[in-house]
């Protein structure tokens, strides 16, 4: 039967439109359309790449990919792509793909750290895992293996990860490179909500008003949000307002009416500038009805430090680091109190020249009155800030000082609404958790939040970040669906859903990114497992990490697609399936979770880090991991801190000694109750090379055919998750649903997404909390929700009252960050991205389009910077802290146009290896680092 | 300049010099390259070039530009290259020029035929007043224009934001995404090519033509009334006497030749 075009056209069109909405479609003119289409298949998947989650439909043939379409029915991008996800289809092709086992050996095969990589077996790359996973649990108990876990995880993966580290080996060092990327912003909404997660989702964008971008290149970053942000502008060019805020001229600003630029570290008291006007100078804008029913005002200590090393720490004594880093470092004990901070530092009780000794006080807080933010607020004025935070030496300061106030006359313009948009300025930074709850200050104020076109909304930057490392909760503080280890009613409710004995999880999490890097350098952690990740190239203070990592006692294994600095650092290799390789599911920035189909079967004997997971678990019985185990320090009573012995409990509950981790936690009975249906959707017609083994027949970790674990894995890892948070606010869809439709927003309630959180009218959860007293919001989040009372100095009051169903906002202060400009070291630099190539290009680089756009990273300076250094445009220089230098050349006419003194570069390019550069400290609350400023000098290489 | 490339130079004139001996006693040898010295309407040449009629009486074909050059972005023709023998030329997608702000391959050139004047503002260099030819966007195979949001281009360029300017405009068949379209300014553009290597297609949709093969011309006698810059154009404007079909005749043969055709 052959077709006319108008017929074909109609059927695969009718067949696509009836996937997406869920329908079905007559079989016959179904199978017309597959037919018509007979030399390749389209299937949808998300984008491999950016938070903004673009649905795409990607073309297999003969069994490879072939191309990628943007998938019309997907609500986000509606077809379109940016040039990243436009090559979906080729970064799995690169020709050094990763496809065995590599491990470093000598001439006789042994391993040997210092030997050089050959190719193994799965069972041997097993084998020395398995030994040296071991040695460092019998040397240093769970504490000494550590997991660089990811925000490009597929749900599946970061789960399988999660129950085998936390609920097999006990331990909590397993800490995603979204600590690098997002945690400011988790504690933010920890702090202000008691639960994560942006309460808005992408439709503000098409309502708004007002879009405000801080510390975010949305144009490069989040391209196709952009083209939502430039159509608004375009349909009501004289009222919608898009505003820049950054410490360098990007592309973002072409689309501005106000572009600020301002001095790294200012947002802070830009933020509280605004909530300033607010409250001194236009009160009426105050809702006051919103805020006495919805929120409560809260202060934190000032004297926290940097989240760098203190000066009792092993690597610290050992002379690990050298004078000139040491100057940074030492201000991590304490810190003069700078003419900038002091106005700012006042309330506090501090003045210029007053030293603070520093105190990390992890996340404490406590209730104030409205008196005391008011006070609080008090030096917030136009020429305070406008004096530290001008960020160009060469703008006129009333000129500057005129943007402000036109800024926070936007954000106060009755019936105006405003979105904030921020990713990595706002959240790699020092002060990170609080810039992020000073922007919902601002909100709550005017009940601009958790509303249809109004609220302040974290981007989040990876494709999973919030979908696979925030949901799930591979951090080393967490649990899924928002629960922390340290809480015993949240272990106890995992223990039992993953039907292992009460006692078994370990309630001490505090080996985030930055500490296990640490604890690898001062010989504390002995295993590390890279997982989807690049920490080698992606963490700052590069150097130190690399030396411990190759000149230690230690074993470092990496599993990725191509060979990045990473593995090249790592001792043993093993390759990973690429996304389209394996089922997947990611959650995208507005809360979206999608899923896809495997498309093609791995390259070589690549297999999925789900795979490699539930392999290892093979390796580990009841009694290898489940006695006693040691932890670090000391109980109060002085006797060592450990883990109790759970195997009597594991033996009442039918397991022996030698049960295996993977009986328990991947082929249990649930597990098994979740048969593969290979006449069904969405199994029907495609690959599970997990569940079903593949035509490739690898030879698997035991040394046989690997022939698959004969259940749907993936249904059950996915299902067992969302479990968790069914009912609790984070309500996800059943599996098979999420294979029909492009993506739903959580919490899915009956069926429906959300939009709005915390919204009344359109949160279930909300409505529910508010079906008595009315209110318009419920924020219903349950972390840190009863306060002790006091005043900006401290808790006066002990008592904790209850903060039900009401967020926070936050006093908290400008503060210089550890590291500026000065004679040495004359230039701020930032580091952050371009829009051509994904984070440490390990696929973006190997696309030969996007290589041939932008071949390399370059140091984008202002010319007459360039000029009075003797230095060329084009010409190679040299970028040195106290930490390391690399060479790169400088550019004065590109796309980012910094201020006199400031630098911005790349970190996407092995050979401009910025982290040398760049310094570990980070935000002390939610420890991650800020690579946004630092200083340095340049000089002609 | 390494001593490869001196020894490419000395192989290229000897090269040149073998042909030249064979062509004197084979004159039919010339006569196949003879197309090739009028053939130059596509040929990109370094900064500062004289116009190509004149560049090819001033080019010794000495190769000093093409070592000065710190990209390896200009080369030499080579007989078969279609291209005027031993004159320096650019492919910007392989290597564009990537307008150094010293130009050190103007200066270098004995005989002016890169014209050091010409790329100067006020007695100063300024590569930015170069004029190696001007960039095409064909919007068929640009992706920018199906709603892609690429501007490869845009973010390469080194006059980003005024030889190529981002066009906004609604997708109405998303009905909430707009094109981010690149367009070329003409005026500004230099021709560097820095747009054509970065650009992400297959075969790239911008690319540089030499201006008189890219460009077209409106005539002096028409002033935009608009624009007060137009004015300018009137510094060439002359009038003259016009012949057509109807014309060509003077009036009275005209006059006189037979009323048959009128009734």
């Amino acid at each position: 039967m052959s077709l006319s075009r108008r017929e074909f056209l109609k059927s695969s069109a009718a067949a696509s439109a009836a996937a997406a909405m869920g329908m079905t479609i007559p079989a016959d003119l179904q199978s017309a359309a597959t037919k018509a289409e007979s030399n390749w298949r389209w299937d949808k998947a998300a984008c491999r790449f950016c938070g903004t989650g673009c649905g795409i439909m990607m073309a297999t043939k003969d069994g490879k990919i072939v191309a990628v379409k943007g998938d019309p029915a997907a609500p986000v991008n509606r077809g379109l792509n940016c040039i990243k996800g436009y090559f979906n289809a080729k970064i799995m092709y690169g020709a050094d793909r990763l496809t065995q086992p590599l491990l470093r050996v000598d001439t006789d095969g042994k391993f040997d750290k210092h030997g050089k990589f050959a190719p193994v077996s799965w069972k041997r790359a097993y084998d020395e895992m398995e030994f040296h996973i071991k040695k460092a649990l019998k040397e240093k108990g769970p504490e000494g293996i550590g997991i660089f876990a990811s925000g490009q995880y597929t749900v599946m993966e970061g789960y399988a990860a999660q129950k085998m580290m936390k609920g097999g080996f006990r331990s909590n060092a397993i800490d995603p490179n979204a600590r690098h990327c997002m945690a400011s912003a988790v504690v933010g909404f920890y702090q202000t909500f008691g639960i994560d997660e942006p309460s808005g989702c992408y439709d503000d964008i098409e309502l708004t008003d007002t879009i405000v971008s801080w510390g975010s290149n949305m144009a490069e970053m989040h391209p196709i949000l952009w083209s939502r942000v430039t159509d608004k502008k375009l349909s009501d060019p004289k009222r919608v307002k898009v505003i820049n805020m950054s410490t360098y001229t990007h592309r973002t600003s072409d689309l501005a009416d106000i572009e600020i630029i301002f001095t790294p570290n200012t947002d802070l008291a830009l933020w509280n500038y605004i909530a300033r006007e607010i409250v001194y100078n236009n009160p009426e804008s105050i809702d006051w009805d919103f805020v006495k029913k919805h929120i409560v005002f809260a202060a934190s200590p000032v004297n926290i430090g940097y989240g760098m090393r203190r000066d009792d720490e092993k690597s610290i004594k050992d002379g690990k680091y050298t004078d000139l880093e040491m100057q940074t470092v030492s201000q991590e004990m304490k810190h003069t109190v700078s003419a900038a901070e002091a106005p700012a530092l006042k309330p506090y009780g501090y003045k210029e020249g007053d030293v603070m000794v520093n105190k990390p006080a992890g996340l404490k807080h406590w209730e104030i009155s409205f008196e005391e933010y008011k006070k609080f607020l008090d030096p917030y004025t136009l020429d305070y800030v406008a004096q530290i935070s001008k960020g160009d030496p060469d703008e006129d300061i009333n000129e500057f000082k005129g943007k402000l106030q036109e800024l926070a006359n936007l954000y106060i313009e009755k019936g105006r609404k405003v979105v904030s948009f921020w990713t990595m300025g706002m959240n790699q930074h020092t002060r990170g958790t609080w810039v992020n709850t000073l922007a919902y200050n601002v909100h709550f104020l005017l009940n601009k939040q958790a509303l249809p076109g109004s609220g302040a909304f974290s981007l989040t930057g990876q494709p999973s970040a919030c979908g696979t490392a925030r949901e799930v909760g591979t951090f080393c503080h967490r649990l899924p669906a928002d629960m922390m280890v340290a809480n015993p009613k949240h272990r106890k409710i995992v223990e039992n859903r993953w039907k292992i004995p009460e006692g078994t999880l370990n309630p001490v999490g505090n080996q985030h990114i930055m500490k296990i890097h640490r604890d690898i350098e001062d010989g504390d952690i002995k295993f590390a497992w890279v997982n989807v990740c690049n920490p080698y190239q992606d963490t700052a203070s590069a150097t130190h990490w690399i030396k411990a990592a190759r000149e230690m006692d230690n074993f470092i294994v990496t599993s990725d697609g191509y060979p990045g600095i990473s593995a090249k650092v790592s001792d043993l290799i093993l390759p990973s399936a690429m996304i389209y390789e394996k089922w997947g599911a990611y959650g995208n920035a507005e809360r979206r979770t999608q899923h896809w189909r495997q498309q093609v079967l791995p390259v070589g004997d690549a297999m999925s880090d789900t795979w490699q997971w539930v392999e290892l678990s093979k390796r580990f019985t009841v009694g290898d991991v489940w006695g006693a185990q040691p932890l670090r320090g000391k109980n109060a009573d002085g006797t060592p801190k450990s883990l109790p012995d759970v195997r009597k409990a594991a033996y009442a509950m039918g397991y022996t000694d030698n049960t295996t981790m993977f009986e328990i936690l991947f082929a249990n009975k649930e597990a098994k109750s979740y048969k593969i249906d290979m006449d069904a959707f969405p199994q029907q017609g495609f690959d599970n090379s997990e569940c079903n083994g593949d035509s490739r027949n690898v030879v698997g970790t035991d040394g046989k055919v690997f022939e698959g674990y004969n259940f749907m894995l993936h249904e059950y890892l996915f299902e067992e998750y969302a479990d968790f948070g069914r009912g609790h606010a984070h309500d996800l869809a059943d599996f098979t649903t999420y294979h029909k439709v492009r993506g739903l927003k959580w919490p899915v309630v009956d069926g429906k997404e959300t939009q709005w959180r915390f919204n009344s009218m359109y949160d279930p959860y909300a409505a529910k909390e508010t079906k008595e007293t009315g209110n318009s919001h419920a924020f219903y989040g349950g972390l840190a929700k009863a306060l002790t009372q006091g005043d900006l100095l401290g808790i006066k009051d002990k008592t904790k009252k209850a903060l039900k169903n009401k967020a926070k906002i936050f006093a908290r202060p400008y503060m210089d960050p550890p590291e500026m400009p000065d004679e040495a070291y004359p230039l701020w630099m930032s580091t952050g991205r371009v829009l051509e190539h994904w984070h440490s290009g390990t696929m973006t680089m190997r696309v030969p389009e996007l290589y041939r756009a932008v071949p390399e990273a370059l140091c984008y300076m202002h010319p007459q910077d360039a000029e009075q250094k003797g230095i060329k445009q084009g010409e190679l220089a040299w970028v040195e802290s106290r930490r390391g230098k690399v060479k790169a050349r400088v550019e004065t006419r590109g796309r980012n146009r910094p201020p006199r003194g400031l630098v911005f570069v790349p970190w996407f390019d092995e050979k401009v290896f910025i982290n040398k550069v760049c310094a570990d400290y980070t935000c002390p609350q939610s420890m991650q680092t800020d690579f946004k400023k630092c200083a340095v000098k340049v000089y002609r290489a | 300049m390494s001593e490869v490339e001196n020894n490419d130079r000395r192989e290229f004139i000897l090269e040149m010099a073998r042909n030249v001996g064979l062509a004197t006693l084979g004159g039919l040898m010339w006569s196949a390259y003879v197309d090739e010295v009028t053939a130059s309407t596509l040929v990109l040449r370094p900064p500062g070039a004289l116009k190509e009629k004149d560049f090819l009486r001033a080019c010794i074909k000495c190769g000093l530009c093409v070592e000065a050059c710190p990209y390896d972005t200009l080369m030499l023709a080579a007989p078969g290259d279609n291209k005027p023998m031993g004159t320096p030329y650019f492919v910007p997608r392989d290597m564009p020029c990537y307008m150094c702000t010293d130009i050190p391959c103007v200066p270098v050139c004995p005989t002016g035929a890169l014209d050091e004047s010409s790329v100067s503002k006020d007695g100063v260099l300024d590569i930015n007043t170069a004029d190696m030819g001007v960039a095409v966007i064909d919007d068929n195979s640009c992706i920018a224009f199906w709603g892609i949001q690429c501007d490869a281009c845009y973010r390469a360029c080194p006059l980003l934001g005024e030889a190529i300017v981002i066009e906004y405009a609604k997708n109405e068949r998303t009905g909430k995404h707009a094109f981010l379209k690149p367009v070329v300014v003409n005026d500004v553009c230099t021709g560097c090519g820095m747009c054509e290597k970065a650009c992400v297609t297959e075969k790239a949709a911008i690319f540089v033509l030499p201006r008189e093969t890219a460009e077209g011309r409106a005539g002096d006698y028409y002033i935009k009334g608009w624009d007060k810059n137009d004015e300018k154009r009137l510094e060439n404007a002359t009038s003259e006497i016009t012949t057509t079909e109807i014309s060509k005749e003077s009036a009275i043969d005209s006059l006189n030749d037979g009323l048959e055709d009128l009734y």
